[in-house]
């Protein structure tokens, strides 16, 4: 069946790389307007699935279908040498050309427009990412991947900017891929969790997720509280195949 | 005018400080310093072959270069070994090479100096042709794929994830360093181009706080290097090369007060 909503489709994928798989038997989809979040422990594969997702691996197993060419990259790492001078303003349009008037609304939505002219070098962790989220956002992406791209951000700051990429995936309509550790903030605004150790664990709604015996394995009983915990305050009924049945109101 | 050999090869020294201000800058950002050194060390083995078959000197050495960048990187993709190793290994057996198969041209007159320190001299109206028309296909490449190789320079994957081929444009830039080289090993030797491509770009870098303005100080760095460096040389009598490229260490000295430490 072919989705016209549809932007990536990842079919049983997987990375073979000295002697051991880093991630295998991978399958998801990436619509329009939708949140797709990877979680998992460390070294558990999800950085690895979104660069197999971004088509950044030559010699995958599996498929990867890309229906959309606009696509915009938050690193896990970006590391700019003392070499190189950039300012926020030059890095803004490393892959783009923008207009003044879009780069500052891109800045002014993540709250750091008064840095624009500064070194790369000069910002702080939390600043940095606010900085990467901007230059994502401010081509208007269809596609979104995003890794931990909270990380080093205060904890206001990160409710705030967790709620700026669920808005973004409303008014955009664009599909996000979104990598976090932050199961208690993240799950509130994601569509479709997939759960990743290696394989793909598990994968459904946060609700689903948060029920699956492997997940409770994975994360403890405890993380399964806080997941449900959040479904409450989820405005759609889902079926038993986690398919939104209608928008509740 | 063109009769002069101290204007022609002012002429020459401004079309390289030209070209070698932008990709010197992106040697810098690249860490590719020693992959000058690599191209450079081959182009021995470039000039000889181009008086043994004689053939074009340029030529002979950007199809040297050019031959040991693809296999530089198409070991990159084959082995593990390191970078810095792999270098090491295409610049010192490309460079023994050409010093073999010197030894067996024992026949022919043959002024090394000139090929490892650059000789003004020897700059004719045909070098002055080269030079300006192949800097100025460099110059123009290099524009055409400026923003997804700076892209790429920042940051390999992005640039990659956003739909740019840094793979295409690294091959491409490869290829221009081998051309630039072909083009000034005359002027500066091939022991001191690297020379020539970093010091002017390591004092922009010192001074500026963007990428552009980096460009254009290096520009103007190698520029004022080769003015007052010819000048030198003539006056003193020395070879070209070095007084040039010590022009530049002296500015870059001079940067140094004026360091961006900050940024």
């Amino acid at each position: 069946m072919i989705d016209n909503d549809l932007l990536v489709k990842v079919s049983d994928a997987g990375l073979y790389k000295d002697g051991k798989w880093l991630v295998k038997g991978v399958n998801l989809n990436i619509t329009k307007g939708k949140i797709v979040t990877l979680i998992g422990p460390n070294g558990s594969g999800k950085t690895t699935t979104a660069k197999i997702a971004l088509g950044l691996y030559k010699n995958i197993e599996g498929t990867v279908e890309r229906l959309t060419n606009k696509i915009s990259y938050v690193p896990q790492k970006v590391s700019i040498d003392w070499t190189l001078p950039v300012r926020v303003i030059d890095f803004m349009v490393l892959t783009q050309d923008l207009r003044d008037q879009e780069i500052n609304d891109a800045l002014n939505l993540t709250g750091v427009e008064h840095l624009k002219n500064n070194n790369l070098r000069e910002l702080s962790g939390g600043e940095f990412q606010r900085v990467l989220l901007a230059r994502a956002i401010a081509k208007k992406p269809d596609l979104l991947v995003l890794d931990e791209p909270v990380q080093g951000v205060d904890f206001t700051g990160e409710v705030e900017l967790y709620a700026l990429i669920k808005k973004i995936s409303e008014t955009l309509q664009c599909g996000i891929l979104l990598i976090s550790h932050d199961l208690h903030v993240v799950m509130s605004a994601t569509d479709y969790v997939v759960c990743l150790n290696g394989h793909v664990c598990c994968s459904g709604t946060p609700l689903a997720v948060a029920q699956n015996k492997e997940y409770k394995e994975l994360f403890g009983e405890k993380s399964s509280h806080l997941l449900s915990l959040y479904e409450h305050e989820h405005d759609h009924v889902h079926d038993s195949d986690g398919n939104i049945i209608k928008e509740a109101k | 005018m063109f009769d002069d050999f101290l204007f022609r090869a002012l002429i020459a020294g401004i079309g390289i400080a030209l070209v070698t201000g932008p990709l010197g800058c992106f040697v810098v950002w690249r860490r590719l310093s020693f992959f000058g050194d690599t191209l450079a060390h081959s182009a021995l083995l470039g000039v000889i072959l181009s008086i043994s078959f004689d053939i074009n000197i340029s030529l002979s050495i950007f199809a040297v270069s050019s031959l040991v960048a693809l296999i530089l990187l198409r070991l990159q993709n084959t082995t593990n070994l390191a970078g810095d190793a792999l270098l090491g290994l295409l610049s010192h057996s490309s460079l023994a090479i050409g010093l073999l198969v010197l030894g067996f041209l024992s026949f022919i007159r043959f002024d090394i100096m000139g090929v490892l320190f650059g000789d003004i001299l020897s700059v004719n109206v045909n070098d002055l042709i080269i030079i300006w028309a192949g800097g100025a296909i460099i110059l123009f490449v290099l524009w055409l794929i400026w923003k997804p190789l700076f892209a790429s320079t920042v940051n390999y994957e992005l640039a990659e994830a956003e739909g740019m081929n840094p793979k295409r444009v690294n091959a491409i830039f490869t290829i221009l360093l081998a051309a630039l080289i072909a083009i000034s090993i005359k002027m500066v030797g091939l022991l001191l181009i690297t020379g020539m491509l970093i010091i002017p770009c390591a004092m922009a870098r010192n001074l500026s706080n963007n990428p552009k303005q980096m460009v254009v100080l290096s520009i103007i760095g190698g520029l004022l290097s080769v003015f007052v460096g010819l000048y030198a040389s003539f006056e003193i009598n020395t070879s070209s090369g070095p007084t040039i490229v010590t022009v530049a260490i002296i500015l870059f000295i001079l940067s140094l007060s004026r360091i961006r430490k900050k940024y």
